[in-house]
C-alpha cells in the first residue's frame, strides 16, 4: 500500500460578516461540517492544526476543541499571513506523509472586521505612509501588477477583466460573500483605491473558516474512496532574493518556485490542470500567477483574459468560486477554502459552475512577506 | 556645544538618509562584500549569498528612472491623497521607493523608464511626539 494521502472530509462555511460570534464557533461550523463529510468524530481525529492570523497568539485551535470536543490531542497554531491555512493543511499533510498519524483535521479561520491592509506605521518617529511611498496591499499589488504593464503591455481594462469574471463566477456559488455582476464599465469606473485597482478590484475582507479531514491511504480504504481526493503535491516556498525585494515585496518567484516543485511531485504538467484556484488578492495578481503556474508562456496572461480562457467553459477556469475578490478572503481560512472549491469539483459536486470532467485540480496562495503554498488534488479513483 | 543647533536640525524620516554635517543630504545603502548586493538596512548576513562577510556604506545615486508606481487614491485616515507611490532604479544600483512629486498623478503623465532625481525635503510638516522635525527624500521629474 502506498502513503498517499487523501482528503476525506472538507467544508467552509458560507462568508460573511459575523461580528457577533467567536472565532472558535466560526471553525467549530467548519470543522464540524468537515467532519460529517468525512463521516468521522472528533474523536477519532488523532492531531489538529489551526490556521489563523490575527489571533495568532491566542490558541485558537485549542480553543476550537473547546467548542467541538477536548479529546487531549497535540493542537499546532500556525500563522504565515495569508498562506496560513494552506500551511495548516500541508502540515497536517507532512504528518501523515511521516506516518506519525493516520487521520488528522487541519482548519483555517479569520475573523477581519471592514479596511484597509497594509503598514499603517507607528513605532518610532513619523509614519511614513503617504511620505516614502505606499504600504498598503492595493498599493503593493498595484506596482507589481504595473511591472507586468511595463514588460508586456497589460492594460488597466485586462486587470478590471479579471473581476469582472471572477464577479460572475460567484454568482454561481452560494458560499461566496457576493453574488452580483460587474460589469467592465462597473469595475473600472468604481472608486479608484491605488491605480489600477479599483475597490471592485480589490478581494473583500469578510469573516469565514474552512476545514479539511486529511487521511493515509490505508484509512481511506477503511472509510471508503468514493469521494477521497488525492493530495498529489503540497509545496510550501518562501521568496529567493531579488534584486528589488527590498521595496516591492515578490510574489513571482516564490510561486514560479512552488509550481515547478509541485508539477515534479505531482508528475504532472500544467496542460494536465482542470482548474485553478489562485491568489486573486487584487485583480492584478491573477494576471502575474497566469504565467508564474505556467498556465500560458510569459507575456501572454493579458490574451488569457481578453479570450476568456480562464473564465468557466474556457480551457483551463481560473478561480470558478468567485476567488478572493467575490467569494472574500478571510486572511487565514482562504488557503483552505481554495482546496474546498477544487475538491468540490474534483467529486463532481459544484452544480452550477461544475468544470466538468475535472481530474487534477490545482491551489495556490501567497501570504506576503512572502510565502507560497500550492497543492495539486486529483480526483476520486 | 552648541546642542539647540543640533537639536534643531532635521532628523532623517529614514535610516539610509544621511544628513552630513557639512554638504548635502545623500541616500545610502549597504554592499555585500561578498556578492555586492544592495540593503537598505542592516543585515546579519546576505541575504543573497548568506555571506558573514560584513557590509560596507555606499552612496546612491541622485539620479534614476521610473520602474513601476501606483497612483494612491486611498490610504488611511490623515494621509493626503492622491499620490504617485514611486518604485525607482537608481543608477549605479540600487532600488528605492518614494512619493514621486512635480507630476499629475494620472497614468497619462507617467512612463516607464522617466528619468527622475532624487530631492530632499521636509517631511509633509509631519513631526513626531517629542515635535521634531523630519527630512525625507522625494523623487521628481528631470529632463
Amino acid at each position: 500500500m502506498g502513503n498517499d494521502v487523501y482528503v476525506v472530509g472538507i467544508d467552509m462555511i458560507k462568508f460573511g460578516r459575523f461580528p457577533e460570534t467567536s472565532v472558535s464557533k466560526l471553525a467549530a461550523q467548519a470543522a464540524l461540517g468537515a467532519l460529517d463529510d468525512a463521516g468521522v468524530s472528533i474523536k477519532d481525529i488523532q492531531a489538529l492544526w489551526c490556521g489563523n492570523l490575527m489571533q495568532a497568539s491566542n490558541m485558537v485551535g485549542q480553543q476550537l476543541l473547546q467548542e467541538i470536543g477536548q479529546t487531549g490531542i497535540g493542537v499546532v497554531n500556525c500563522a504565515n499571513a495569508c498562506a496560513t491555512g494552506a500551511t495548516a493543511f500541508r502540515d497536517a499533510w507532512m504528518s501523515i506523509k511521516a506516518g506519525i498519524y493516520d487521520l488528522v483535521l487541519a482548519v483555517g479561520v479569520e475573523q477581519m472586521g471592514k479596511g484597509l491592509l497594509g503598514g499603517a506605521g507607528g513605532g518610532k518617529g513619523i509614519s511614513k505612509e503617504g511620505l516614502v511611498g505606499s504600504l498598503t496591499m492595493p498599493a503593493v499589488f498595484a506596482e507589481a501588477g504595473m511591472e507586468h504593464s511595463r514588460k508586456y503591455g497589460t492594460t488597466f481594462a485586462q486587470f478590471a477583466k479579471v473581476s469582472v469574471k471572477n464577479h460572475h463566477h460567484s454568482t454561481m456559488n452560494p458560499k461566496a460573500m457576493y453574488q452580483i455582476e460587474t460589469p467592465l464599465e462597473a469595475v473600472m469606473g468604481a472608486e479608484m483605491i491605488s491605480y489600477p485597482n479599483t475597490k471592485l478590484m480589490c478581494s473583500v475582507n469578510v469573516d469565514g473558516s474552512a476545514a479539511a479531514v486529511l487521511c493515509s491511504e490505508k484509512k481511506a480504504r477503511e472509510l471508503g474512496l468514493g469521494r477521497a481526493v488525492k493530495v498529489r503535491a503540497s509545496v510550501l516556498t518562501s521568496d529567493p532574493w531579488q534584486e528589488r525585494d527590498l521595496v516591492m515585496p515578490d510574489v513571482n518567484s516564490c510561486t514560479r518556485l512552488a509550481a515547478k516543485q509541485a508539477y515534479e511531485m505531482a508528475g504532472v504538467g500544467p496542460d494536465d490542470i482542470s482548474l485553478v484556484e489562485l491568489h486573486d488578492c487584487f485583480a492584478t495578481a491573477e494576471l502575474l500567477h497566469y504565467e508564474n503556474l505556467g498556465l500560458c508562456a510569459d507575456g501572454e496572461a493579458g490574451r488569457l483574459i481578453d479570450e476568456g480562457e480562464t473564465a468557466l467553459g474556457g480551457r483551463v477556469p481560473v478561480n470558478c468560486s468567485g476567488g478572493l475578490l467575490s467569494k472574500g478572503h478571510p486572511l487565514g481560512a482562504t488557503g483552505i477554502a481554495n482546496l474546498y472549491e477544487v475538491a468540490t469539483h474534483l467529486r463532481g459536486e459544484a452544480d452550477k459552475r461544475q468544470v466538468n470532467g475535472a481530474r487534477f485540480g490545482l491551489t495556490h496562495v501567497i501570504g506576503l512577506g512572502s510565502a507560497c503554498a500550492i497543492h495539486i488534488l486529483e480526483k476520486p479513483a | 556645544m552648541s546642542d539647540k543647533s543640533v537639536e534643531a536640525r532635521p532628523l532623517p524620516a529614514v535610516p539610509f538618509l544621511k544628513i552630513p554635517a557639512e554638504g548635502s543630504p545623500y541616500l545610502e545603502a549597504l554592499k555585500c562584500g561578498a556578492c555586492g548586493a544592495l540593503y537598505l538596512a542592516e543585515r546579519v548576513a546576505c541575504g543573497k549569498c548568506a555571506a558573514r562577510g560584513g557590509f560596507s556604506p555606499t552612496r546612491l545615486a541622485n539620479r534614476g528612472t521610473l520602474y513601476s508606481y501606483s497612483i494612491v487614491c486611498r490610504s488611511f485616515p490623515g494621509i493626503e491623497v492622491p499620490y504617485v507611490s514611486a518604485i525607482v532604479d537608481l543608477e549605479g544600483g540600487g532600488t528605492v521607493k518614494g512619493n514621486l512629486i512635480g507630476v499629475a498623478p494620472e497614468p497619462a503623465k507617467l512612463s516607464f523608464g522617466m528619468p527622475v532625481e532624487v530631492v530632499f525635503k521636509d517631511a509633509l510638516g509631519r513631526k513626531d511626539r517629542e515635535g521634531h522635525s523630519y527630512l525625507s527624500y522625494f523623487f521628481q521629474p528631470r529632463a
